[in-house]
């Protein structure tokens, strides 16, 4: 059989090159990256782990009453959940786990939230963020793991690299359209009354679209959890690395106690976001 | 000369306003006095607003009116450069705004215009007096003095109490009222406002509409005032402008446009009108002819009567000022009784009214009397006298007219 061949681009050639000539090239620019986002993972685990795991779980959960307008059954539910953790021995775990989700989430947020407002304000970024957007988010999460891995090598850094770039489209999306979607009028206001555009931004826009946004944050700090999780397949560690272990391991118990965990923080965590989001008047 | 020359406020000259990617090229077709539809066949723009010529003077509430779409919020909203006009003039005290860069376009809108909202506007996340405050801090005033400046102009709106409250715990009509007050709070010299009390329920409506009126009586500001309500339009206007796909139509006093319509388009509009709305007591009433002096006899009043054939009368004192009212049949009596004076037998209680009173509201007072309405100024003196029969005649004239229109 003689048929013609297609001939095949190689496209995973190139992009095998490229990364190749980045890592040789900028080797010292992504150490000096790895070791700033190390020490702040470290940084916000170390703060997390400070305080015996008792007395953090109560001052938690304190606040968790504080910021949800006094919701006692939430209060209460998140001393038992973390009591149980805790009892579980995963505490140490729980708590890389969520250092990893808040410093993810940080950098999902100082990137996502800026893009999010030039892609309300000008047609051409929406129209360059839009397709990058669909392909973050179509692009099966453990794809990311590839390229974090061949930059960062194995651990807690890639790990996080990979969940910002998984967990910042809903932050971009959900920014610009609550941006776009301030009422016509209270635009025409700001203008009628001579804003200057940096006014309309911060007086108008922003805390009007203040909802919507919440609600990307929120979307994000899930995602970011979910990621962080799957992370744990390039080293990332915390509870996901239970799980993985379970897994592993088949040992269904393990795997299940580590899951648990992540449900409970997961629910802590929703909860406290969303009550964060004011409810829209009008 | 004896007159003053008075100089406009707002003056707009051969304004057009074309909308669509180039509206160039709809120009000379609407310079050729082609149509709306016309145009936007052959170019694919839409004609917004077509040599549009006004001038406004200080102090006039000068309504603006139409259907939806006729171009009365683009008009309006060319007025402060929310929207670019595609040629002509906008002068607000002589400068043209079509000629500001950004920044003195910023500095007019903060000092000169305010504007006032279909739906209010207001920012859901600031209490009353931060949105009032909003125009000040925009302009970078500290925030004790521009609290301060908000207080004193909610207060002037009445909503005194209510400083603190988020506008979602407010009714339509406070919300407006908020609307109205931030407005006003940089104090411009223009109010620029857009259907403002559109949204309101009819009753609350009348009421905002008696609020602005009184407002502008102490404020004097020059209002640009869009509506598509021809009775809201006739009650604040001094000078209404009736608009049409785009152009203006007539410019004139409501009186001018109620009694020589332009042309057919005014005419039908205007047919409409609810005359016991426009018709006030003063156009209704009769002549009081005659009197009796205070100080007469019952022979007198009863003379008077029987040489009227009419079986009450009014009773004034000095300067005409209204004192009551003698009926026949206590004249008679008194008469008989020789009392000397009719003050013992002045009936006092009777229906008064002011020569402003829409016809409207006489309605009911009429007709649940059975004594005439005396018409009083503000110095009680009588003015004129109102009987069931002069004021169905006044109506039945006004429909007749209607009639003989269509």
């Amino acid at each position: 059989m003689n048929s013609f061949e297609l001939p095949k681009i190689p496209l995973g050639d190139a992009v095998e090159a490229l990364v190749e000539w980045i890592e040789i090239n900028f080797a010292v620019v992504l150490d000096w990256i790895s070791d700033g986002l190390d020490w702040i993972i470290e940084g916000i685990k170390y703060l997390l782990l400070v305080l015996p795991a008792p007395v953090f779980i109560i001052l938690a959960s304190l606040l968790v009453w504080l910021v949800t307008k006094r919701d006692t059954k939430l209060a209460i539910g998140s001393v038992l959940g973390l009591f149980l953790i805790w009892d579980l021995q995963l505490w140490s775990l729980a708590m890389e786990t969520l250092a990893l989700v808040l410093s993810s989430t940080l950098f999902a947020l100082i990137f996502g939230i800026p893009t999010g407002i030039l892609a309300a304000r000008s047609e051409v970024t929406h129209q360059l963020v839009k397709p990058c957007l669909d392909f973050m988010q179509t692009m099966p999460a453990f794809v990311y793991l590839i390229p974090a891995v061949v930059f960062f090598g194995l651990g807690n850094v890639p790990g996080m690299i990979a969940t910002v770039i998984f967990a910042m489209p809903p932050v971009v999306r959900l920014t610009a359209l609550g941006i776009q979607q301030v009422p016509k009028e209270l635009v025409e206001l700001a203008d009628a009354f001579g804003t200057t555009e940096r006014q309309k931004l911060v007086k108008v826009q922003l805390p009007v679209a203040m909802p919507t946004i919440m609600a990307g944050i929120n979307q994000c700090i899930m995602m970011a959890l979910s990621m962080v999780v799957i992370a744990a397949m390039i080293g990332a560690q915390g509870l996901g690395y239970k799980v993985l272990e379970g897994i592993q391991r088949l040992d269904i118990g393990l795997g299940f106690e580590g899951g648990l965990a992540i449900v409970i923080i997961a629910i802590i965590l929703d909860r406290v976001t969303q009550s964060f989001a004011p409810k829209r008047t009008e | 000369m004896e007159q003053e020359m008075v100089k406009p406020k707002l003056v707009i000259k051969s304004l057009y306003k074309i909308f669509g990617k180039h509206p160039t090229d709809a120009l000379p077709l609407i310079k050729e006095g082609r149509s709306k539809e016309e145009i936007l066949e052959k170019t694919g723009q839409t004609v917004g607003l077509r040599d549009v010529n006004i001038s406004v003077q200080e102090g006039e509430i000068f309504v603006v009116m139409g259907l939806s779409g006729s171009g009365k919020s683009t008009l309006l909203r060319c007025t402060n450069r929310l929207i670019k006009p595609t040629s002509g003039e906008v002068l607000i005290d002589g400068i043209d705004i079509a000629s500001l860069g950004d920044d003195e376009l910023r500095n007019l809108r903060r000092e000169k215009l305010g504007m006032v909202f279909q739906n209010f506007a207001l920012l859901p996340h600031r209490s009353v007096i931060e949105n009032v405050a909003f125009g000040l801090e925009v302009q970078g005033m500290p925030e004790e003095e521009r609290l301060e400046k908000a207080k004193k102009t909610i207060k002037m709106v009445g909503l005194a109490e209510y400083e603190e409250s988020m506008p979602s715990a407010l009714s339509g009509g406070m919300k407006q009222r908020v609307g109205l007050a931030r407005a006003l709070a940089s104090d411009p010299g223009i109010l620029l406002m857009d259907e403002a009390f559109s949204a309101l329920d009819p009753i609350i409506r009348t009421g905002m509409q008696d609020e602005l009126l009184d407002l502008q009586n102490e404020l004097n500001k020059t209002i640009i005032f869009v509506t598509h309500d021809l009775d809201e339009a006739l009650k604040l206007g001094n000078r209404i402008a009736l608009m049409k796909d785009g152009a203006v139509v007539q410019v004139g006093t409501p009186e001018e446009i109620l009694s020589s319509p332009a042309d057919d388009y005014v005419a039908s509009f205007v047919a409409g009108v609810d005359m016991t709305k426009v018709l006030t007591a003063e156009g209704v009433m009769k002549n009081p002819d005659p009197v009796v002096s205070i100080v007469s006899g019952p022979r007198v009043a009863m003379k008077l009567m029987e040489d009227h054939g009419i079986s009450t009368i009014f009773a004034v004192g000095k300067g005409k000022t209204f004192r009551g009212l003698v009926a026949v049949e206590d004249a008679v009596a008194a008469a008989r009784a020789k009392k000397t004076n009719i003050e013992d037998i002045l009936i006092t209680d009777t229906p008064v009214t002011r020569p402003d009173t829409p016809v409207r509201d006489l309605m009911g007072l009429v007709a649940t009397t059975q004594y005439p309405v005396a018409v009083v100024d503000e110095n009680n003196r009588l003015k004129g006298v109102i009987v069931r029969g002069s004021l169905l005649g006044a109506l039945d004239v006004t429909s007749n007219g209607e009639e003989d229109e269509e």
